[in-house]
């Protein structure tokens, strides 16, 4: 299986039927392709959907309607259109259950850099830092090491930050890892992920429990 | 039929050196006629505030494009190449805001609040570089940002009637109903032909017309 699409299916798991989430770009668009049978979601997006529903067919585009990432979109039957201020009171009034972003680096305390990365181009944050402070879980989906095989999870991020102390879970694909007060807890490891695998490839440090199951991923 | 004015006549209210709330998410929500406008009188020193930068050829892009830009506070600029250019340079002034943060700091300038409290971006960026203010209140840490209010705002409404009340549609919406709360002279770019008073229902009218000063009729 891809990675990519290893990482979405794991998160999908966490999904309850019914939740309000909001989907970063890049792996996290994946994870309702892979949502458990009888589970479904509403998606929120940052300019004022709940319950978008995937990009509109060619030729059917409305001309008045995109979701977060510039993409002309559809809405679910049931779902609702709010303003730009409705809709970050739900983002940082904690009505939002999960919010999954990817991320460059996250640390040991759950601190979180995904904005920008020193150097290159000027983006700004749009509404990450929102997203990781108001959510009622923020969970990042993200390839373990970096391009160059540098570690993303480290002691302490070095890149402007997005939000600190914000970062619940993070899904890679070598390992499921949960942030609590005590630090960094190995939860599960990828199938035919070794625990050492892991810890090579984690400058932070991990907390290992006695027994590490791999992930259920069928 | 009041409110009506051509674009042209929409453009010459607005002076040289205007503070414009430009409604848009990726630019939609943004009425282009009054952009394109604003470029043929090339007004100048502007100071722009808008979720985003737009891009060479969309919505207030077009403006920074043309140097017409001396100031833009957004959320978001990643598809205008030219502005982290024109900010290395000194050219443009830029000030960053987290989304829902500079929602709130229009809804607080237009409702008559004095600024907003919010944790988000508590350690970055944000407080470094005096964006906001760190306050200790209530227990907690917050960042403290002062409101947003602006000499001119500019939107795309969907649907209007002759006493300026304004319906959207979709994501056209977004900062809309908002920024028309915090500007002195509020100008609305309508799609469909403006409606006689009476015409739409009550419980559907997204931005009240007193709110709104000037209609301007899109021709399509």
């Amino acid at each position: 299986m891809d990675i990519r699409d290893m990482i979405a299916k794991r998160i999908a798991q966490e999904f309850k039927d019914g939740m309000l989430v909001n989907l970063g770009v890049g792996i996290p668009t994946r994870i309702p392709g892979f949502l458990p049978k009888g589970i479904s979601v509403w998606l929120e997006s940052e300019n004022g959907i709940i319950g978008f529903n995937g990009l509109a067919k060619k030729g059917e585009e409305y001309p008045f309607f995109i979701d977060a990432s510039n993409s002309f979109t559809t809405i679910l039957p049931g779902g609702s259109i709010i303003d730009s201020g409705l809709s970050f009171g739900l983002i940082r009034g904690g009505h939002l259950d999960y919010t999954v972003l990817g991320a460059l680096q996250v640390d040991e305390e759950g601190n979180l850099a995904n904005w920008i990365v020193p150097g290159g181009r000027l983006a700004g944050m749009g509404g990450a830092m929102d997203l990781v402070t108001g959510a009622k879980k923020v969970i990042i989906a993200t390839e373990h090491c970096s391009k160059d095989g540098k570690p993303k999870i480290l002691k302490k991020c070095t890149f402007p930050l997005t939000g600190i102390k914000v970062v619940d879970i993070i899904v890679t694909d070598l390992a499921y890892i949960e942030v609590t007060d005590e630090g960094l807890v190995l939860k599960e490891v990828a199938p035919g992920v070794s625990v050492q695998d892991v810890i090579a490839k984690t400058e932070a440090a991990l907390i290992i429990p006695s027994n590490v199951p791999e992930m259920k991923l069928n | 039929m009041g409110k009506l004015k051509s674009v042209q006549e929409a453009v010459q209210m607005i002076p040289d050196g205007a503070s414009i709330l430009i409604n848009g998410f990726y630019q939609q929500g943004a009425p282009e006629d009054i952009i394109d406008e604003i470029l043929v009188q090339k007004k100048k020193n502007l100071t722009l505030m808008n979720n985003d930068a737009g891009t060479a050829t969309k919505g207030l892009g077009k403006l920074i494009y043309a140097g017409l830009v001396k100031k833009l506070i957004c959320s978001w600029c990643g598809l205008n190449p030219l502005l982290p250019e024109l900010v290395e340079q000194g050219k443009i002034e830029l000030e960053l805001n987290p989304q829902g943060t500079f929602v709130e700091r229009i809804r607080a300038g237009g409702y008559g609040l004095g600024g907003i409290l919010t944790p988000t971006g508590l350690g970055t960026i944000i407080e470094e570089k005096g964006w906001g203010t760190r306050v200790h209140l209530g227990g907690k840490d917050l960042l403290y940002h002062t409101p947003l209010r602006a000499d001119i705002c500019l939107l795309e409404a969907y649907d209007a009637d002759w006493v300026g009340n304004l319906i959207f549609r979709r994501t056209q919406r977004c900062f809309g109903p908002i920024m028309a709360t915090a500007a002195d002279l509020v100008i609305a770019s309508v799609v469909t032909p403006i409606q006689p008073i009476g015409a739409l229902e009550p419980d559907h009218i997204m931005v009240p017309g007193q709110l709104v000063d000037v209609l301007v009729q899109q021709r399509r």
